[in-house]
């Protein structure tokens, strides 16, 4: 089977690869990246669990070639925490009693993650518009929603 | 939120730390920053992919099984049928006596449900498998077909699970689990009004967000690591146990981490044929559900069909209750046996009547086995049992929160099934709805206790 | 076989690779890698063009081009498709929208496709290599297309006369019950000089409610005149049948929403 090269920034550093042709990002990332945050639900596009960010925007690694993405900057929630300090969205989660079993975490960080880079201080609508591609089976939208929404007025302090 | 402590003051110690303390989650640290694994993030170098060929008929024998164009396929290593799996024939609860063995883990002549598992392809790719699993033969006679729990139960039907004889489970108490307590009849004879309704439900998925699988490594001392996302831990370690005739200190289970349950992850479907498949290879197997076969091929929740013929006193007193009640099994029994017996313990519902008749009903169809969910067995009965309530308070003319507290279970009442009812709580629960929901109810209900009768 | 992907600089060069068999042509991914994701064996090889055109919006001369590539993402951004915003919005969650892409809603099966819906109201005309073709002809052979989508083209409607409507159960983000497009030119006393409905979920591919059209000719907006229309708004429409709703639910309800899109 024929491989070709892949080579994208992985949160901040450089990762080059040979994969098989036809792999989507989702399997390069988990199986050979070895970065398993973002999550296969579905692989479908319809679960969200599988959210990363390419080049600043929300994509669903699990219909993205991975050889669409040579040169792009790509960020999942495994790259969030700093220095071992966690990010201000990652804080609010674990605060705001975001997650059940855990699954769709990763890919709702991704998602609000994205909202905020763009809208600091959003309205509660646009973090239910932000999160709606993303789908959370325990049920715990609301305190998703409350977690984007403390995150940002935390961020809007710190800046403040 | 408030914590009242006026209720059942001398019953409780109020010296507790942890109750009414938020404490962080141990597991939340993991699962913001992506380091909780799950059984799909575990990754072995040459581990195999495992693809079901799935019955495309609802009910049919089999003649012929052709694997030999599969197995030429590129990529693929092992192609596994009904002959291959030591001890093919199984039933999860015979773990606790509950027979007989109805299930096959591979099908083996039959095919009694649409997605059926009848032969396994383990492939190096994924997309070797799927090829290799559309080249499968399957030569099928189609036969025909029952979906509906009444038609099953009637003479002449097809008959839909041989290893039964007939379609319904056969209890020790005989065609259903029965509960008989007081004379219902005379309670009908007693009564101002008789309300007779039928409510009916369908299947319910679960859909968990991480779909159905394990990944199975093997140790090289014929012993085998297991990662599952079930449920059900050791049920699943016995019954693979039992399928592949292997003893326990052979099969090393590790799970626990769960990307959501709901009672979808107990049964015993993907570990044992996993597990066959990294022995018979000597290679790590993967074997996940796609969506589709989670939303189709796992057990929903059962159908129920619940029949409650209710006599009523015009003072609001419920004074006979019979209930007829179905579980739709589908083709296999899994968990619904159990599922149908908890119905019958619990369809009086919490209340206190004096003459109750209960008939609970496993059946089987040749829909997709149903099996556990949130409270099965219970919450279709809820439902049911609930709106039958609010039908007879119209009736006759009741506050239907009033109603409840005339009805309502207290302690030292005997149930029908002759447990004495106690640590109620269901009168304190309904005046402290009565508060939140601003829907008041008389004085003397409001004086009510669960423990002190009177009021 | 396994998946494979071609990437090619220009249209042209991916049209010649488009010609083998198994062989797809790679827009956002949300059609055709889902469809392999899913175990569809019939595709073995992908094809994708780079060329600037395709990811290129013009808006000039009372006209709109919206490349193939171009993202409901990119649309529900610009600043002079904002009348559009609505349909682009209404495919998919952000995501899909960073990916879905003009050319593959033209081909996405229903209950998907209701941008499409959009563009059939809008009497777009569907480019490829190979020359132009009205979009009622281009959805009516869709399924033999072997050519590359490389645009579509629509004028810019007046002011207005735009209205978009798509119903699904789940808020805000849910597969289509419907969608509904509908162009309408009146006159200066509020007669309707012209309509063009697109309905979504009514057969598998967008149609047009020509029945409705027609009745609506002459009318004003208010829930008398429109009536007859409404009346003749089912038909022949075939709707589809899926979890989301039944055929039968899909035919009810059409006329009530329709009823709305109109009146709002």
């Amino acid at each position: 089977m024929a491989k070709v090269p892949v080579q994208f920034t992985l949160n901040g550093s450089e990762k080059a690869e040979f994969i098989d042709s036809g792999t989507t990002l989702l399997h390069a990332l988990r199986d050979k990246i070895g970065d398993t945050s973002p999550k296969g639900g579905c692989h479908q596009g319809t679960c969200g669990a599988c959210s990363v960010i390419v080049d600043g925007e929300l994509r669903l690694s699990c219909l993205t070639l991975a050889e669409t993405c040579n040169g792009a900057v790509i960020r999942t929630t495994a790259g969030l925490a700093e220095g071992g300090v966690l990010h201000p969205l990652q804080r609010a989660f674990l605060d705001a009693f975001a997650t059940q079993c855990g699954f769709c975490t990763p890919g709702m960080i991704m998602a609000a993650k994205v909202l905020l880079d763009r809208t600091p201080s959003p309205s509660r609508e646009e973090v239910v518009e932000a999160l709606s591609g993303n789908i959370c089976r325990c049920t715990g939208y609301e305190p998703i929603i409350q977690a984007v929404l403390s995150a940002a007025r935390s961020n809007s302090q710190n800046v403040a | 939120m408030e914590l009242r402590k006026s209720y059942f003051a001398d019953q409780r110690k109020d010296g507790l730390n942890e109750i009414g303390q938020p404490r962080p989650r141990l597991d939340s640290p993991g699962h913001v920053t992506g380091k909780t694994a799950y059984f799909a993030d575990r990754n072995f170098p040459g581990m195999l992919h495992l693809k079901m060929v799935r019955s495309p008929h609802h009910h049919a024998r089999i003649r012929a099984i052709d694997t030999s164009e599969a197995e030429k396929h590129p990529g693929v290593v092992k192609v596994l049928t009904a002959k291959d799996v030591p001890h093919n024939v199984y039933t999860i609860l015979i773990l606790i006596q509950i027979g007989p063995e109805d299930e096959t883990v591979l099908a083996d002549g039959k095919v009694r449900w649409k997605g059926e598992a009848v032969v396994a392809v383990l492939a190096e790719t994924e997309r070797a498998a799927q090829e290799a699993a559309a080249k499968v033969k399957v030569d099928y006679e189609v036969l025909p077909a029952v979906f509906d729990m009444e038609e099953a139960l009637k003479p002449g039907a097809p008959l839909v699970n041989e290893y039964h004889g007939q379609n319904h489970y056969l209890y020790d108490s005989g065609e259903c689990r029965k509960v008989r307590f007081g004379d219902v009849e005379a309670g009908f004879a007693e009564a101002d009004h008789i309300l007779e309704q039928t409510y009916q439900s369908s299947p319910i998925e679960h859909a968990p967000t991480e779909t159905t699988g394990c990944v199975v490594a093997p140790e090289g001392n014929d012993r085998f690591t297991c990662y599952t996302n079930t449920q059900a831990m050791f049920f699943t370690l016995d019954n693979a146990s039992i399928i592949l005739q292997m003893p326990g200190s052979k099969l090393h289970f590790v799970g626990g981490t769960v990307g959501g349950g709901f009672g979808g992850k107990v049964d015993v479907i993907v570990e044992p044929i996993a597990i066959l498949g990294a022995k018979l290879t000597g290679r790590p197997v993967c074997f996940i559900y796609s969506r589709e076969e989670e939303m189709q091929i796992s057990s929903p929740r059962a159908a129920e069909k619940v029949v409650i013929k209710d006599g009523v006193m015009n003072d609001g007193r419920i004074v006979a209750r019979k209930v007829t009640g179905y579980t739709d099994a589908g083709a296999y029994s899994r968990h619904s046996p159990y599922g149908a017996q908890k119905g019958a313990a619990h369809y009086p519902g919490p209340y206190t009547i004096p003459n109750v008749w209960i008939d609970t009903y496993c059946v089987y169809t040749n829909r997709t086995p149903s099996s556990a969910m949130r409270g099965f067995g219970v919450t279709i009965g809820d439902f049911a049992l609930e709106v039958q309530m609010d039908k007879l308070a119209r009736l006759i003319g009741m506050d239907p929160l009033e109603f409840r507290f005339i009805n309502a279970y207290r302690d030292g009442d005997m149930k029908a099934h002759r447990q004495p009812t106690e640590g109620a709580a269901l009168i304190e629960c309904m005046q402290e709805a009565s508060r939140a929901a601003n829907w008041p109810v008389a004085e003397k209900f409001m004086a009510m206790s669960s423990y002190r009768k009177g009021g | 076989m396994a998946l494979a992907l071609q990437t090619f600089p220009t249209v042209k060069d991916a049209n010649a690779a488009l010609q083998a068999a198994g062989t797809r042509y790679l827009g956002g991914g949300t059609l055709v890698v889902r469809a392999a994701n899913q175990g569809d064996v019939s595709v073995s090889s992908l094809v994708r063009a780079t060329e600037p055109s395709l990811s290129a919006i013009t808006v000039s001369g009372g006209k709109v081009r919206l490349g193939a590539s171009v993202t409901m993402a990119a649309i529900a951004r610009h600043p002079e498709l904002a009348w559009l915003a609505p349909a682009a919005r209404a495919v998919g969650g952000p995501a899909i929208r960073n990916m879905a892409s003009v050319g593959g809603n033209l081909f996405a099966p229903a209950p998907y496709g209701d941008f499409a819906v959009a563009l059939l109201a809008l009497d777009a005309s569907v480019a490829a290599e190979d020359g132009e073709v009205p979009i009622e002809t281009f959805l009516a052979g869709r399924d033999a297309s072997r050519s590359i989508v490389t645009s579509v083209t629509f004028a810019l409607p007046r002011q207005e006369s735009f209205r978009f409507l798509k119903v699904s159960r789940i808020k805000p983000k849910g597969i289509s019950v419907l969608s509904i497009a509908a162009l309408l030119e009146r006159a200066d006393d509020g007669t309707i000089t012209s309509a063009r409905i697109g309905l979504g979920c009514m057969a598998d591919r967008p149609m047009r409610a020509r029945a409705a059209e027609k009745a609506l000719l002459g009318c004003r907006l208010t829930r008398g005149e429109i009536a007859p229309a409404l009346a003749v708004a089912n038909e022949g429409i075939a709707p589809i049948t899926d979890p989301v709703a039944s055929a039968w639910y899909r035919a009810e309800v059409l006329p009530v929403h329709l009823g709305r899109l109109l009146l709002a």
